[in-house]
């Protein structure tokens, strides 16, 4: 029984209680909020320590045997995802600490990210479909009060868009687990993988595998399902577009890579022509939609989209090589993106607006900033030493070792338009001369680089510590893929029906 | 009883994702609650109560009990409910401040812009 797998969903829900009844003080809510944060990124660290050298860990909630209670499970994918989200969620802490303005600290700003925190971290913990259900609600309903907290024209009427069409994912996501309860006779998930291996009626399971691809799809803004991305992302302050860069996509994919790798491989093998199909689908939509904006988070926003069709990629290759470079593609566009977002939220910052017709001539203003834009572009783009490299050239050799040239040479090709997407951001923010009298404009508070500053050096070190990292994700491929390992973990070495029929005679 | 909940459950789905199509916020969130119901309902006929005639309960013998329903659909149509209920009141209040903002309750002249 690992018991410490509950601490990372206990400190931030108390903080977050804590930091709403304290809500006068400013000071106390901010250190609380950044105590929770620091607690879940160091928790994280040591988890992933522990489950990389002596394998997975799980309790069992108020000690109910598995598979009658709900089970807490990490293994190398949830630590690393929890390990990213707890970074990610620091580093835009430290942001948001920097840039927010006051009023909406006073509407439970720090509240509702730790809010968010805790239901992503319960989503990368849970062993259980319909416990994973309540805590995409949990994150969901925390990033419904963030996205539209400052009210504006654009918030309200994005907003309601990404309100309705995620509770449409939600919609299609409960019933994909009623129909698999109704079939399985169990919600536990090493116990449905171990059920459905053997049961009779295989039509069924795709019936409910194409429901969950369709939820999840949505969450992770898979094509034809991600409208709701690019009108939502841009519109509240830039502290929270990269917060939810960082985490609302990726637990859609977490979700795809646990229910498909781990729980229905039967299902990964059917469905992987579409999964791939919708994936090259993904990233051509999405690397049309980038270069077409004008606006800088709005291009950023469509190039997240672009890259979910190369992780979704990962997940269609249906191997462990896919899943492993997927998962280590999501883990260098987690950071780097959410760099970006920062860099971005910092550029419209001394210029006053987002409209890239309007800027211009910030390499010379801000030297710094137009630096570490600079390196996380080519972090994006995928030139060594930097992460994006290896994420791309791991999933390369997995697509063109299984024989899938062609989605392989669109990848490369849409990599080629992600970066002349970016590369237009450079052009028109940094490089051109300024459009309009820039005199009056305010200068950057190198403090609010920090953050950025971060997260770049931490896709170098990614990049040149490359091998453990590759190893790291290789691990955590091959454990998405082995189910009766999980079902061990969760339920003890006779398997979970083992468990039930004792107690049935 | 299951044919009657089929065709119940049937008739939700279909009138909310009508209402669904529909351009008018209002008729949008009225199609979003119609298929939240549609959902309980067809957890609802996944419970063993229903469809196996027997509970997945059995006493301290091992022995199925008579006459007891399926508890784990009712749990998770009570989580479903509370949390569809939740969300129905944040959807309303958001759809009423989108209409004092934008003067407008139709999707296609509801735009960010302007």
């Amino acid at each position: 029984m690992a018991n410490h797998l509950f601490l990372p969903l206990v400190v931030p829900l108390i903080s977050a209680a804590l930091s709403v009844l304290l809500g006068r003080w400013r000071f106390v809510t901010r250190s609380i909020t950044l105590a929770a944060a620091l607690f879940n990124l160091g928790y994280s660290g040591w988890l992933l320590w522990l489950v990389s050298s002596t394998g997975r860990q799980v309790t069992q909630a108020s000690a109910w045997a598995a598979p009658f209670g709900i089970t807490l499970l990490a293994d190398v994918m949830s630590a690393v995802m929890l390990f990213l989200a707890a970074l990610l969620m620091f580093c835009t802490i430290i942001y948001s600490l920097l840039t927010m303005e006051p009023e909406y600290e006073q509407f439970f700003y720090y509240p509702l990210l730790l809010l968010l925190l805790l239901g992503v971290s319960g989503a990368f913990l849970t062993g259980d479909l319909f416990n994973l259900y309540v805590w995409f609600e949990v994150l969901l309903i925390s990033s419904f009060g963030l996205v539209t907290l400052g009210s504006s024209r654009a918030q309200l009427t994005g907003g309601l868009k990404y309100v309705v069409l995620n509770l449409m994912g939600s919609t299609m996501f409960l019933i994909g687990s009623g129909l698999i309860y109704g079939l399985a006779g169990t919600l536990n998930m090493a116990h449905i993988g171990e059920r459905l291996i053997t049961q009779s009626e295989p039509g069924l399971t795709t019936v409910i595998a194409t429901l969950f691809l369709f939820a999840f799809g949505s969450k992770a803004a898979l094509a034809p399902l991600f409208f709701w991305l690019p009108e939502s992302y841009p519109t509240p302050p830039p502290a929270v577009s990269a917060i939810f860069s960082a985490l609302m996509t990726k637990v859609g994919v977490y979700a795809l890579y646990r229910v498909f790798g781990t729980v229905l491989p039967g299902e990964l093998v059917r469905l992987a022509p579409l999964i791939l199909a919708l994936g090259g689908l993904t990233m051509v939509l999405g690397v049309l939609g980038a270069l077409t904006q004008t606006e800088i988070r709005r291009v950023l926003s469509f190039t997240i989209i672009s890259e979910i069709g190369f992780v979704a990629m990962g997940l269609g290759f249906a191997s462990a090589a896919g899943l492993a470079a997927g998962l280590l593609f999501t883990a260098h566009m987690m950071i780097v993106k959410t760099a970006l977002f920062f860099l971005a939220g910092a550029a419209e910052r001394v210029s006053g607006t987002g409209d890239m017709r309007r800027m211009g001539g910030l390499a010379r203003r801000e030297p710094a900033l137009a630096t570490l834009w600079f390196l996380g572009m080519v972090a994006l783009a995928g030139i060594p030493p930097m992460s994006g490299f290896f994420g791309k050239l791991a999933l390369l050799q997995a697509g063109v070792s299984q024989g899938h040239y062609l989605i392989s040479g669109l990848a490369v090709l849409v990599s080629l338009f992600i970066f002349l997407a970016i590369l237009k951001i450079w052009h028109e923010v940094f490089w051109k001369k300024p459009v309009e009298d820039q005199s009056q404009m305010p200068r950057l508070a190198p403090a609010i680089l920090i953050p950025g500053a971060l997260l770049v050096i931490l896709s170098v070190v990614i990049g040149i510590s490359a091998g453990p990292v590759a190893e790291l994700s290789t691990q955590a491929g091959t454990q998405i893929l082995d189910l009766p390992g999980y079902i061990e973990a969760t339920c003890g070495p006779a398997g979970c029906d083992a468990v039930t029929s004792r107690l049935i005679k | 009883m299951i044919l009657i909940l089929a065709i119940t459950i049937g008739c939700l789905f279909a009138g909310g994702f009508y209402l669904l199509l529909r351009r008018s916020l209002v008729k949008l969130i009225l199609g979003l609650i119609l298929l939240s119901h549609g959902v309980n309902l067809l957890i609802f006929t996944m419970g063993d109560g229903v469809r196996r005639g027997a509970p997945p309960i059995v006493d301290k013998n091992g022995v199925a009990p008579f006459n007891v329903a399926d508890p784990v659909v009712q749990a998770l149509i009570l989580t479903a409910i509370v949390i569809s209920f939740g969300l129905t009141a944040f959807i309303l209040t958001l759809a009423y401040r989108a209409n004092q903002v934008t003067g407008s309750d139709d999707l296609d002249t509801m735009q960010g812009e302007g």
